[in-house]
């Protein structure tokens, strides 16, 4: 499998190629500017979250914990049961609205600065630069060959050994946000780790050592489902990052004295930086490629080159398609940011967004279900009144003790008696716990119709406890009361 | 036992599952390489399909991971049918069975039952009856396995006797319940079709009667030599009933069939079976000391009560 390419000019040629291609490695040059500035920054607010996140605590417990054993996901101040699956979904489809919109507005800006595929390459990057030094460096440094020197075999060990650190330090985080996190530092220590930890914690310590380490682009070029369909979702009033090919063709080196303009060249001097910089590999310069993840590393290094041989910045800028066709000016080409499309994600999103709020707050952590008796229609009790037996799981959702009150309404004299045969007055369910309560509902013989009854129970309960708001809580379930024929 | 009625099914199975595997072997060595045509401009042509206008298909390689990804898995692939059963009707070198796996997870989650059950296993049932954590998991033990019949509240139904009153067809001590719950019980009231429909009359009246119910009292009074030659042998001469047999009292106002004239006439009519089934092969030692417990405490509140003082 040899990968001979011959491109001779002149003649139309058929080469026979390997299909399966050895990955050239990259090696991205620093760049500072204000994208490189938004970056780092982004990495920085991404990545104290993460790490951050499991070691604060609220209510005496772990402030964000999702509890898979118990089925409780835990978010401050929020407990969340199976039952609340619906939040999760809203939750993706917000996401998803809100990558239609930053794609619609400006291409990539998820993959370019909050993706943690680009979070965590930016800071494996970041720990190579520091250890093996900047682009040519680094390529010298591979470039060397077996046997390898003793500074190589340091320099490499070194950057590994800190990349392994790392890597294990965002497993455990990982397995922290389902585990108590601090218990699960005690259990990393002692070496007491149960299997599924220590697969977890391993796995997704190797995950990030090897695509942030190793796969970098070629998880964004080839497995990453959302490249593909962001793509498609640009349009000509999108603005990405685009290479002026009409100020900067043809381009060509020149010394800094010299007229360009007089030689015909144009604002470009091949300076080939923006490759360099690339960490995808492409040049910008071939218009846009499915590989570009809206980084803008470019646009610093070409504004810095521009500064350098004293042109006007922006050769390659965030603009449109639109713009460059119409050689609009960007404060003219932002007037199209507004366009329907656009303005239809903004009001679907806000929708959504105040429903979930709003859905969250009026969200009533008292539930229950109840299920009638199937075995038996009914019971007669001494010939003067006619029983019926439900189960009724009461589920106390919130952080407090409540005090229950079940009464049941629609038929006349209906009364709610527990299995001792005592009326359900101060019924306490244990914060974040469910409760099976049987209950017999009675109703006089002389007082009914033969046939089925709609009745339904009212349950009431009192928050009580630390955290109590003092709230009363209400439910009322439908079921059927049934006198046999 | 086999999985298909035709042990054919088994080798075409594992035929098809062999062939799609060394298939995939040949398509990744067959594709890997390909033809790439050059322009005179140095460019690579395209093949030519175009899509939307100016959406054109070129023929780029794959990365090599990928290839050795697609190998590993062909190699899992291998490996898995090897170990595991999955080629035909062909078991794997471990043993592996869903049957297996779910004894192994049972007895892994008694294991971790053991000693929460180990406590009470040592304490008597009427001490365990007053304890709430026991009382709790009797409770979910009884919603599993009894409140189907007894009803969620162990109240009961026609046929299906109430477990929360003093009243007992086969006695109410702990050593009783336990034995009901091990080895079920069959109640059978035989049918007296050899009656005459007045001779059922009478003695349904005379049994009212000494339940305290409404009576004909001269049906009664005639039922009582009936009840002496037919019913006293089980349900004894004063009709106090025998636990020894399950033979019920009938001088309380506890029905199991219903206490009308024409339920009771049903009854001698007819005939009566009550069926407990047996649980001893359903239910650990430990769930049926639970539940004996819970039962036992259905009845005696009171009572566990005042010995958890």
């Amino acid at each position: 499998m040899s990968d001979t390419i011959s491109n001779e000019p002149g003649s139309s040629n058929v080469v026979e190629q390997a299909l399966y291609e050895v990955r050239r490695k990259i090696y991205p040059r620093a760049v500072s500017g204000v994208f490189a500035k938004w970056r780092v920054i982004l990495v920085l607010a991404t990545q104290i979250l993460y790490y951050g996140l499991p070691w604060i605590s609220w209510n005496d417990r772990q402030a964000v914990l999702f509890d898979l054993v118990s089925r409780k996901f835990y978010i401050f101040g929020l407990v969340l049961w199976p039952q609340d699956i619906i939040y999760l979904t809203i939750i993706l489809i917000l996401s998803a609205l809100a990558l239609f919109l930053f794609t619609a507005v400006a291409g990539r800006l998820f993959c370019g600065y909050a993706c943690p595929q680009t979070v965590y390459t930016e800071i494996f990057m970041w720990i190579e630069r520091k250890v093996e030094g900047d682009r040519f460096a680094r390529i010298r440094l591979d470039g060397e060959e077996w046997p390898w020197s003793f500074k190589k075999w340091r320099i490499k060990l070194t950057k590994h050994s800190l990349w392994i650190l790392l890597a294990l330090w965002t497993g455990f985080t990982f397995v922290g946000y389902f585990t108590p996190i601090q218990v699960l530092a005690k259990e990393v220590l002692e070496m007491t780790l149960g299997p599924w930890q220590a697969f977890w914690l391993l796995f997704y310590a190797f995950a990030t050592w090897g695509n942030a380490g190793f796969m970098r682009e070629q998880v964004c070029k080839y497995m990453c489902p959302y490249a593909r369909f962001q793509s498609v979702m640009v349009d000509k009033d999108t603005f990405v990052v685009t290479y002026d090919k009409t100020r900067g063709e043809p381009r060509g080196s020149r010394s800094k004295s010299a007229d360009h303009k007089q030689m015909g060249l144009g604002d470009c001097v091949d300076c080939s930086i923006c490759v360099q910089v690339c960490p995808t590999g492409i040049d910008i310069r071939d218009g846009l490629q499915y590989m570009c993840i809206g980084c803008g590393a470019c646009i610093d290094a070409c504004n810095q080159v521009m500064d350098k041989v004293g042109y006007e910045r922006g050769l390659v800028r965030y603009t449109s398609e639109r713009a460059m066709l119409e050689k609009m000016d960007n404060k003219k080409a932002r007037h199209y940011i507004f366009r329907p499309r656009v303005l239809i994600y903004i009001s679907i999103m806000t929708v959504l967004m105040t429903a979930f709020v709003a859905s969250l707050i009026l969200r009533n952590p008292l539930r229950v279900d109840v299920m009638r008796d199937r075995g038996a229609l009914a019971r007669e009790i001494e010939g003067t009144k006619i029983e019926n037996i439900y189960r009724l799981q009461i589920m106390n959702a919130s952080e407090n003790v409540m005090q229950v009150k079940v009464v049941a309404k629609g038929l006349p004299d209906i009364q709610v008696l527990d299995s001792q045969g005592q009326l359900v007055n101060q019924l306490s369910v244990s914060p974040a716990s469910n409760l099976l309560l049987p209950v017999k509902v009675r109703v006089g013989i002389e007082d009914v119709q033969k046939g089925t009854h709609p009745i339904h129970f009212e349950i009431r309960a009192e928050e009580v406890g630390a955290h109590a708001s003092g709230a009363m809580r209400e439910r009322v379930e439908k079921s059927s009361f049934i006198v046999p024929r | 036992m086999s999985d298909f009625f035709n042990s054919g099914w088994g080798v075409y199975i594992a035929l098809v599952t062999i062939v799609g595997i060394v298939w995939c072997l040949w398509l990744l060595f067959s594709q890997r390489k390909t033809q790439v045509t050059y322009k005179p401009d140095g460019s690579v042509a395209d093949t030519g399909h175009v899509w939307d206008d100016d959406l054109r298909e070129l023929n780029n390689p794959l990365p090599r991971w990928w290839m050795w990804m697609f190998l590993l898995s062909c190699v899992f692939g291998i490996a898995y049918l090897v170990l595991y059963p999955g080629l035909g009707n062909y078991q794997g070198t471990l043993g592996y069975s869903t049957t297996g796996a779910h004894e192994a997870s049972v007895q892994q989650a008694n294991q971790q039952l053991k000693p929460i059950y180990a406590k009470y296993m040592e304490m008597d049932v009427k001490l365990v009856a007053a304890d709430p954590k026991a009382k709790e998991m009797g409770q979910r033990l009884f919603l599993n396995y009894c409140a189907q019949c007894h009803g969620s509240d162990a109240g009961g139904s026609k046929g299906f006797p109430n477990l929360s009153d003093r009243d007992w067809l086969y006695g109410g001590e702990p050593a009783d319940i336990r034995t009901t719950i091990l080895q079920g019980r069959a109640g059978v009231m035989p049918a007296f079709a050899h009656l005459s429909g007045v001779e059922q009359s009478d003695v349904a009246n005379y049994v009212r009667n000494m339940a305290g119910l409404a009576a004909d009292q001269l049906k009664s009074a005639r039922g009582a030599e009936v009840f002496k030659a037919n019913c006293a042998a089980c349900h004894g001469g004063d009709g106090k009933g025998n636990p020894a047999m399950g033979a019920p009292n009938l001088t309380d106002k506890v029905w199991l069939y219903g206490g009308s004239e024409a339920s009771i006439i049903e009854t001698i009519a007819k005939g009566r079976n009550g069926m407990m089934p047996a649980h001893q092969e359903i239910l650990t030692p430990e769930k049926v000391h639970l539940l004996t417990a819970y039962v036992w405490g259905l009845s005696n509140q009171k009572v566990s009560a005042d010995s958890q003082k």
